[in-house]
């Protein structure tokens, strides 16, 4: 077993004690990093890079800068549920799915067990991936390679037909929703063509507007308005994560509970983790789904863990036998995305190790860091460079042991936050949510729509509109988007790319199955529950309550 | 824009001319904003975080450069970014050729490149046409015959509409009487990658984004669109030399955003001089088969100048603008 043997001299490497070192300082930085609302790994990351030139010339083992960085990536992802659950504003993006459930569980006085189920899913989430990575690395990166314009498009129809079901019953008030999340998804400049869409106006129209209010010197007074063309950025995905889930949620709980909210006192002891750990049991679909699909989406460049969160959210919901009690507590919506943003972390250094390209913004920083210490990253990578290779593999394994660890160990901490007075913590909420927009974006443009988004999404909320599809559709629309006008260029305008298998795509009179095949079924995903609502309709069947 | 702008621009420019070698005085308070007008994984967005890597791992600048992709619509995004920043002197971008085409294009974005900030061309990076070693096409010839025999079921994959990518298939297809579809990606990575995958028929990559894939022996290269043969690839005739008379190259240049000071102008030159000197920047230079020297200020408007020129001529008879 020539794997085996490389990957024990790997493990061997990641335990020396400087590498050692290096994965526990950068698991504990990356929670931190990524706990912090508007901070994600991709800024840890980014930050700490310069800090790998010096470890680089330190040891001159070449995998320690990556095992460092690598740690922090890891680290983040364990972080990111701690906002999410203990304050309900997403810690990253890879975290929002977390929300759904995580928050409703720290609600219901069950912040320790959502807590302890994120690490636990977490960490078997990067093993599983881990596992795969070890075994089938070439073989994967051959799979992400028959996944051309329309198979992603296919996919990413099949991620918004898991979502038709997360709405709950109400299929029109879901579709709503997706296509309100596609239509933010299309504002700015068009990725394709480079025209600008849905921004109203250019800047210069706009400060002539405001000149006709009275506003003079609109440019100069108003700092605001003067940035550019404010919906030619267009419309960011945290700005609206963050609107919705730290600003709309937090108005809601507000008046839903009359001012009268009081967290469920949090014990914590090491009994109850170890309850919480056994408890995992009942989270086993979620985590097994998670791993698996997380892992399945991170290795496709041009996705990343954030929607791989979201997919697996989305399935396991859709599977389970009590879909309505998602969005309640349900430690199976912790698990799926947790298990899964980890997961698809370490799908995503696939992609970017053996093809050279990065599934995530934080794998490209990754790779520059690569490229500067003398890797080239790419299909030979494997067998050229086996001495980087194996020791950084081998720090997989033990950086997710650590994190796991760390988090467990981090826990009572993270429960003294919610021991707060509400009134103290919704204030505390609101300030985190602008500064977290602004530090994402650095841009008052973006934290003024987080406050509109925030605003609009508790109206929505009286109506019983679903949210979640919408933040799904922000995050895969601009893609799916990409990659159906592509693949549409490539057929001269015929849909027949997406589901006939025999359509000749290059002349040669190939067969395609990839695409057909995940096209019908998200077809028959979507078309299923909208038949079956249909029917109940027609035959006036009363409905069954959402309570 | 109100008429002090206009003034006060206009004046910095012209001093900018004067100080261009004077020693500068700014010194960058706050992070540096690195823009970059193009997507992950792309040839300009390996370079520009290899450039960002070099300045923190030799210490050449007191804050940190923290690059963002702003892919959208070839450049459009990056540029309108540029115009409208409020800061112009701690914001600077690396631009490709789409940076003489798509202001050319879209009149609407309002983008004069005469006021950017002529900080330092870093590169001239090449072209190759590569295909798919499975295809079986071992010269440009036997790619023409399979290209024709194909007609519009051959794809071409390139970075973003009208760009340089786009440009030199309008080239083919123009002279050699070919129908090649040519399909734009956000980035060279992504083409790259799709080419290995079968997904497309031929690119036209830089070395930097097909190399990894030339190694492996997924991919090979048919002709050099440059005057000589590169050193990396002795094998690979030129057009020129089977005939075609073109040649195409796309610039690696550092611009500041409209309205920088010349003393921070000056700052970003020096800067970007001493990556341009460092080891690590000539190895990758070599390695990546970039040709051109480093070029700044004035030296580097002009060449703006010939290129937006040679652009409008390329783009009118592609008609892409009328």
């Amino acid at each position: 077993m020539e794997i085996v043997e490389a990957l024990s001299q790997g493990i061997w490497i990641a335990l020396q004690p400087h590498n050692l070192g290096l994965a526990v300082i950068g698991v504990v930085v990356g929670l931190f990093v990524g706990a912090l609302p508007g901070l994600g790994s991709v800024n840890g990351v980014a930050i700490l890079l310069p800090f790998t030139f010096v470890i680089n010339s330190a040891t001159a083992d070449p995998a320690s800068p990556m095992i460092f960085l690598a740690a922090i990536y890891y680290g983040a992802m364990y972080g990111g549920a701690i906002s999410s659950i203990t304050l309900g504003i997403p810690g990253a993006s890879t975290a929002v799915a977390t929300t759904f459930d995580g928050r409703p569980m720290a609600l219901k006085g069950e912040a320790d067990r959502a807590l302890v189920t994120a690490a636990v899913a977490s960490f078997i989430g990067g093993t599983v991936a881990t596992l795969f990575f070890t075994g089938f690395a070439p073989f994967l990166s051959s799979v992400a390679l028959d996944f051309g314009n329309p198979e992603i498009f296919a996919l990413m129809l099949l991620a918004f037909a898991t979502f038709i079901g997360l709405g709950g019953d109400d299929i029109p008030k879901t579709l709503f929703s997706i296509c309100f999340g596609l239509l933010l998804a299309t504002v700015g400049f068009d990725q394709i063509s480079g025209e600008p869409r849905l921004v109203f106006m250019n800047e210069r129209e706009q400060l002539a507007v405001l000149e006709t209010f009275g506003v003079a010197n609109a440019d100069e007074s108003v700092p605001f308005f003067n940035s550019v063309g404010w919906f030619s950025r267009g419309i960011q995905f945290l700005v609206l994560a963050i609107g919705v889930y730290g600003i709309g949620e937090m108005i809601w709980t507000i008046n839903a509970s009359r001012y009268k909210i009081t967290m469920t006192e949090t014990e914590i002891s090491f009994a109850r983790i170890m309850r919480g750990i056994i408890g995992m049991k009942d989270a086993w679909k979620g985590t097994t789904i998670g791993s698996l699909l997380g892992f399945f989406v991170g290795i496709l460049p041009a996705a990343g863990a954030t929607p791989g969160s979201l997919m697996s959210y989305g399935v396991t919901k859709m599977i389970s036998r009590d879909p309505k009690s998602y969005g309640q507590g349900n430690p199976d919506g912790v698990a799926a995305p947790e298990a899964a943003n980890n997961s698809a972390s370490t799908g995503a250094m696939l992609p970017m190790m053996t093809l050279g390209i990065p599934g995530s913004p934080t794998t490209a920083v990754l790779l520059a860091g690569m490229v500067i210490w003398g890797l080239e990253p790419g299909p030979r990578l494997f067998e050229d460079r086996p001495e980087f290779v194996w020791p950084l593999i081998g720090s997989f394994y033990i950086s997710n042991i650590i994190a796991v660890l760390v988090n467990l160990a981090f826990i009572p901490l993270f429960l003294w936050v919610l021991r707060m007075p509400f009134t103290i913590l919704a204030p505390v909420i609101f300030v985190l949510s602008i500064i977290g927009t602004y530090a994402a974006y650095d841009n008052m443009y973006d934290v003024w729509l987080m406050v509109l988004f925030g605003i609009g999404a508790y109206l929505l909320r009286i109506l019983d509109y679903p949210l979640a599809p919408a933040v799904l559709a922000v995050v895969l629309g601009a893609t799916a988007e990409e990659k159906l006008r592509q693949a549409l260029l490539l057929s001269d305008g015929n849909f027949e790319v997406f589901y006939n298998p025999f359509f000749d795509r290059d002349g040669k009179g190939q067969e395609w199955w990839i695409a057909p095949v995940t096209t019908w079924i998200a077809l028959i995903l979507i078309a299923l529950p909208i038949i079956l609502w249909g029917v109940r309709k027609l035959r006036g069947a009363p409905r069954p309550t959402t309570e | 824009m109100t008429l002090i702008k206009t003034l006060s621009m206009g004046v910095a420019a012209l001093s900018m001319a004067f100080t261009a070698t004077a020693a500068s005085a700014f010194e960058p308070s706050k992070p540096i904003d690195f823009v970059i007008m193009a997507g992950k994984g792309g040839g300009a967005d390996k370079m520009a975080r290899l450039m960002q890597s070099i300045v923190e791992k030799e210490g050449l600048a007191s804050k940190p450069l923290v690059p963002t992709n702003k892919s959208g619509g070839s450049g459009a995004e990056a540029l309108s970014y540029m115009n409208g920043v409020n800061d112009p002197d701690h914001t600077i971008m690396v631009t490709l050729n789409s940076f003489f085409t798509t202001p050319l294009r879209q009149p609407g974005l309002k983008v004069d490149i005469m006021e950017f900030a002529p900080v330092g061309r870093m590169a001239e990076d090449t072209f190759l046409l590569w295909v798919h070693k499975d295809e079986g096409i071992a010269d440009f010839d036997a790619f023409l015959a399979e290209a024709k025999k194909r007609g519009n079921k051959w794809v071409m994959g390139g970075t973003g509409k009208n760009s340089e990518d786009n440009i030199i298939t309008d080239f083919l297809n123009n002279n050699y009487d070919l129908e090649i579809k040519y399909i734009p990606y956000k980035g060279g990575g992504a083409v790259a990658k799709d080419l290995a995958g079968k997904q497309i028929q031929s690119s036209v990559n830089n070395p930097s984004e097909a190399l990894g894939f030339f190694e492996s022996g997924d991919v090979i290269p048919l002709v050099a669109f440059t005057d000589d043969r590169l050193p990396m690839f002795p094998e690979v005739p030129t057009l020129k030399e089977l005939g075609g008379d073109f040649s195409y190259f796309m610039q690696r240049s550092v611009v500041g955003a409209p309205g920088m000071s010349a003393e921070a102008a000056a700052y970003y030159t020096q800067l970007f001089r001493g990556v341009y000197k460092s080891a690590d920047w000539q190895k990758y230079k070599s390695d990546k088969s970039l040709m051109g020297e480093f070029m700044s200020q004035l030296d580097l408007a002009d060449y703006w100048d010939t290129q937006r020129t040679r652009h409008t001529t390329i783009l009118k008879a592609s008609g892409a603008i009328k």
